[in-house]
């Protein structure tokens, strides 16, 4: 026998957490189905960017909405998640990046987008003082910050318990079906079955898709971060760079988080990843030649999070194009961790209102599939 | 002087030159491998033969026989082809057996057919009251400093704590001259009863007769409580005074000195960093490789010899690691296998040296609450993380050492949880009424030991590059 819920949301990575926290705020009873445990994967070992900045303008939208929920977040979950926000800077290193720059902000204003802002040398100086002085100048995001990955989703799947929703890590989502309108899914000797099942399993993600006639180009990646030992603090913003491969971001306690989207090698069925220390390299020279304070710092650990990066860069977001009740949140592509708060509060409006004011309309998986709805 | 290792791929590659690297590189070496053996300290001998070819402590009878046992081993390993290098320090493995190593401050890339991990032990953590104060330190430590420098204690000491070293150390800073005040044996009275049945293969061991003179030798002249339940180390930013229960009487001591010790456990870092899988073992309280009777793990090339592979002692570490030395023969170079000792006549050594070991693991299992602390005891150094936080987090939702992270940052500083990991596993699983196995232990990742960001930036570029400039 299976158990009756409103909805099955399988993952339990930021996205997984944020839609179940919202549909119980809409007053339904979701089971979030974990096959490790919440934030495991590359939820809970990002860099914790909350960014706005440089995104892909289809997703700017959901990115605008998250941040209106990034910046109230002890209000949605009892946790602040440690969100701090001092900006995010861009950086130019010569003056054909900066030029890009301006074109990009001008794009960005023509569509009524005023989030980025294009800064010269002097502002950059100010910024990000530790910066090499060569560097002509950048864009900044002024709201943007960062946050801890792991407590944030921990926090989303703790409020959600708390809220009524049945939560299952440890076992595996498996039989997905569906049977006279509902959906199906069995998690070891349970089953529950729903009108709604969410498919937002991050990297496994795409396996689910295929296995209910919906394959799109998604490829399993594991961007690698490394964090290096105390150094006297010295920069506040988060730092990317145009042109080199480069995040680049110090805690409170000292610490810097080095990232920029080098990848480790994936080992999905083993949950393992092996590193690439010739890339990581990569990532310390830049930072040895733009951050000269850096260069006695230590590195104490690196790791890579698993994750899905679809063909195009961008997300797989909204209702299936083939399937009732059944939605997809996934294929986030490297930059997913931000817009968590605001997809989770959209996807909660698209299943109990049938629909939403924010625009997602280009991120559909009927991009890959037309409708034959 | 420290160089670089001359190639980039070897067959073998042991990393740790104690007992078991010692014999592993030599055995490899003898039977035309191509061999490298990487270790940290600036000389043979890992711990327990520290300092073997440069110790100031020349009279033999001080330091004991046993210890030079391994200037044989230093002896054998120099007459082989090994390639050896001092302090050397090996900062990533992983499961494609690429290893990056830093020599000098410079780090290195190598691959190895085999790879065989001789990382020893660490003392396991003994988190009481009082632990990080400055005047606290591992009997490990002490023994280091006498071993390569002659240093013994001359202010007041104390030594707490159970297990062979312990006696050990005791026995060799009274030989040098040193003071020790008073020994707090916190052996479980019911640990005597319990390790009866296994006293008859004890006896019949090497063990008994030198354990049993050298407690002799250093009762004889230093106040030994027994039956302490309880210990904690207090001062202000410096120890000054150790205050114990024994008996039931609680009785407080000035001291200058308290050292520290209740067993070692495998130094699992580098095994577990590249993914090779490890189990609770519930008599040694600590976490142990799974491996196969010839050492192999459960990742394809990798074996553990030594006390990394289980505590065993140096005697079984040495047969151990030319077991697995035998073994990586076997595959890479079968036909030079037949001049080594058979793999039944190996086998036959090591039990022989494992003899007894049941006995003392049940003996000297330490006692829950000096395991398991209490309030506001330290649990993590590196974070000040105190046992009181961590139940806070367990109480809020976090369910095992990886999750606990993202609460406390406990095991995320640059101990990389050497000196809190058991201590989270045991205390975690005590709190939520589950086994330390199923509460499991950090992800650990690479580098295993810090290395400066300025050197990881000065490594050789990628292979594509080198080529590009070549070309270029």
């Amino acid at each position: 026998m299976s158990r009756n819920v409103d909805a099955i949301v399988i993952g339990g990575g930021i996205h997984g957490c944020s839609t179940t926290l919202h549909l119980c705020l809409a007053g339904l009873k979701p089971v979030l189905i974990e096959k490790d445990y919440a934030g495991r994967h590359a939820s809970g070992v990002n860099a914790g960017g909350v960014r706005q900045l440089a995104r892909h303008i289809p997703e700017i939208p959901l990115s605008i909405r998250s941040m209106g929920i990034w910046e109230k977040i002890s209000e949605l979950v009892d946790d602040d998640c440690s969100f701090e926000s001092y900006g995010q800077v861009l950086v130019a290193e010569d003056e054909e990046e900066l030029a890009a720059c301006r074109t990009r902000v001008a794009e960005l204003n023509g569509l009524g987008f005023t989030h980025e802002e294009l800064i010269d040398a002097a502002e950059l100086q100010r910024l990000v003082p530790a910066v090499a002085d060569t560097c002509p100048g950048g864009v900044v995001s002024r709201r943007d910050g960062a946050a801890n990955p792991a407590q944030t989703t921990t926090a989303f799947r703790r409020k959600a318990q708390q809220l009524g929703a049945t939560v299952r890590e440890g076992v595996a989502a498996t039989n997905i079906r569906y049977i006279n309108g509902l959906w199906h899914a069995d998690v070891g000797s349970e089953s529950f079955a729903a009108p709604v099942l969410v498919n937002a399993a991050g990297a496994w993600a795409g396996r689910i898709a295929a296995a209910l006639g919906e394959p799109v180009p998604v490829e399993t990646v594991a961007p690698m971060l490394m964090i290096t030992s105390r150094v006297p603090h010295f920069i506040d913003p988060v730092v990317i760079l145009r042109g080199r491969k480069l995040s680049f971001k110090q805690f409170k306690n000292g610490t810097v988080l080095i990232g920029g989207g080098h990848l480790a090698t994936p080992y999905q069925d083993r949950n393992e990843t092996v590193l690439d220390w010739k890339s990581l390299a990569i990532s310390a020279r830049t930072v040895f030649e733009l951050f000269p304070v850096m260069r006695s710092a230590t590195i104490v650990r690196a790791w890579a999070g698993i994750e899905a990066k679809m063909k195009d860069d961008i997300p797989v977001f909204g209702p299936s194009s083939r399937h009732k009740g059944l939605y997809h949140q996934f294929g986030f592509s490297l930059h997913g961790f931000q817009l968590g708060p605001g997809a989770g509060a959209v996807m909660a409006e698209l299943i109990v209102n049938g629909g939403t004011q924010t625009r997602i309309s280009d991120l559909g998986i009927d991009r890959f599939h037309p409708s034959t709805l | 002087m420290t160089v670089a290792p001359e190639r980039e791929d070897y067959d073998v590659v042991v990393i740790g030159a104690g007992p078991a690297g010692l014999a592993t590189a030599a055995t490899s070496a003898e039977a035309g491998l191509a061999t490298l053996l990487l270790d940290e300290n600036i000389g043979p001998g890992g711990q327990v033969f520290r300092a073997i070819s440069s110790t100031p402590v020349t009279d033999r009878t001080q330091l004991g026989a046993d210890y030079w046992v391994g200037a044989d081993l230093v002896q054998s390993l120099r007459a082989s082809s090994a390639e050896v290098i001092h302090r050397a320090t090996v900062w990533s493995l992983d499961r494609n057996l690429d290893i990056a190593v830093s020599v000098g401050g410079a780090s290195a890339f190598v691959k190895a057919k085999r790879v065989i991990l001789a990382t020893g032990a660490l003392e396991r953590p003994f988190p009481i009251p009082g632990w990080t104060l400055p005047g606290v330190m591992t009997a490990g430590a002490a023994q280091t400093m006498l071993k390569s420098s002659a240093l013994v204690p001359d202010g007041r000491t104390v030594i707490a704590g159970q297990g062979p070293l312990l006696w050990l150390l005791a026995a060799q800073i009274l030989r040098l001259g040193g003071r020790i005040d008073r020994i707090l044996d916190t052996t479980e009275r019911g640990n005597y009863f319990a390790a009866l049945p296994h006293a008859f293969a004890f006896l019949t061991s090497p063990y008994f007769a030198k354990g049993l003179s050298m407690m002799r030798e250093v009762k004889a002249k230093v106040q030994v409580v027994s039956g302490v339940t309880e210990l904690s180390a207090s001062g202000e930013g410096q120890l000054a005074s150790v205050s114990y229960v024994a008996g039931g009487k609680r009785e407080t001591i000035a001291t200058d000195l308290l050292l520290l010790h209740q067993g070692v456990v495998p130094n699992v870092n580098l095994a577990m960093s590249a993914g090779v899988e490890h189990r609770w073992d519930d008599l040694q309280l600590c976490w142990s490789p799974v491996l196969d009777a010839s050492g192999n793990s459960s990742v394809p090339g990798i074996a553990i010899a030594g006390d990394g592979a289980g505590i065993g002692g140096a005697n079984a570490a040495v047969v151990r690691g030319r077991i697995a030395a035998r073994a990586a023969v076997e595959a890479l170079a079968p036909k030079a296998a037949a001049k080594l000792p058979a793999m039944a006549t190996l086998r036959a050594d090591l039990a022989k040296a494992e003899r007894g070991r049941l006995f003392l693991d049940t003996l000297f299992r330490p006692a829950p609450q000096f395991r398991i602390p209490s309030g506001e005891t330290i649990v993590c150094r590196c974070e000040e993380v105190t046992v009181k936080d961590v139940l806070d987090s367990v109480a809020i939702g976090a369910t095992g050492p990886n999750q606990l992270k993202a609460y406390r940052r406990t095991g995320m500083g640059p101990c990389q949880g050497r000196l809190c990991g058991l201590t989270v596993t045991e205390l975690m699983a005590q709190a939520r009424g589950k086994t330390p196995q199923e509460i499991g232990y950090y992800r650990l990742r690479a580098p295993v030991k810090p290395i400066t960001l300025a050197e990881l930036a000065a490594v050789p570029k990628s292979e594509s590059d080198v080529k590009a400039v070549v070309r270029g």
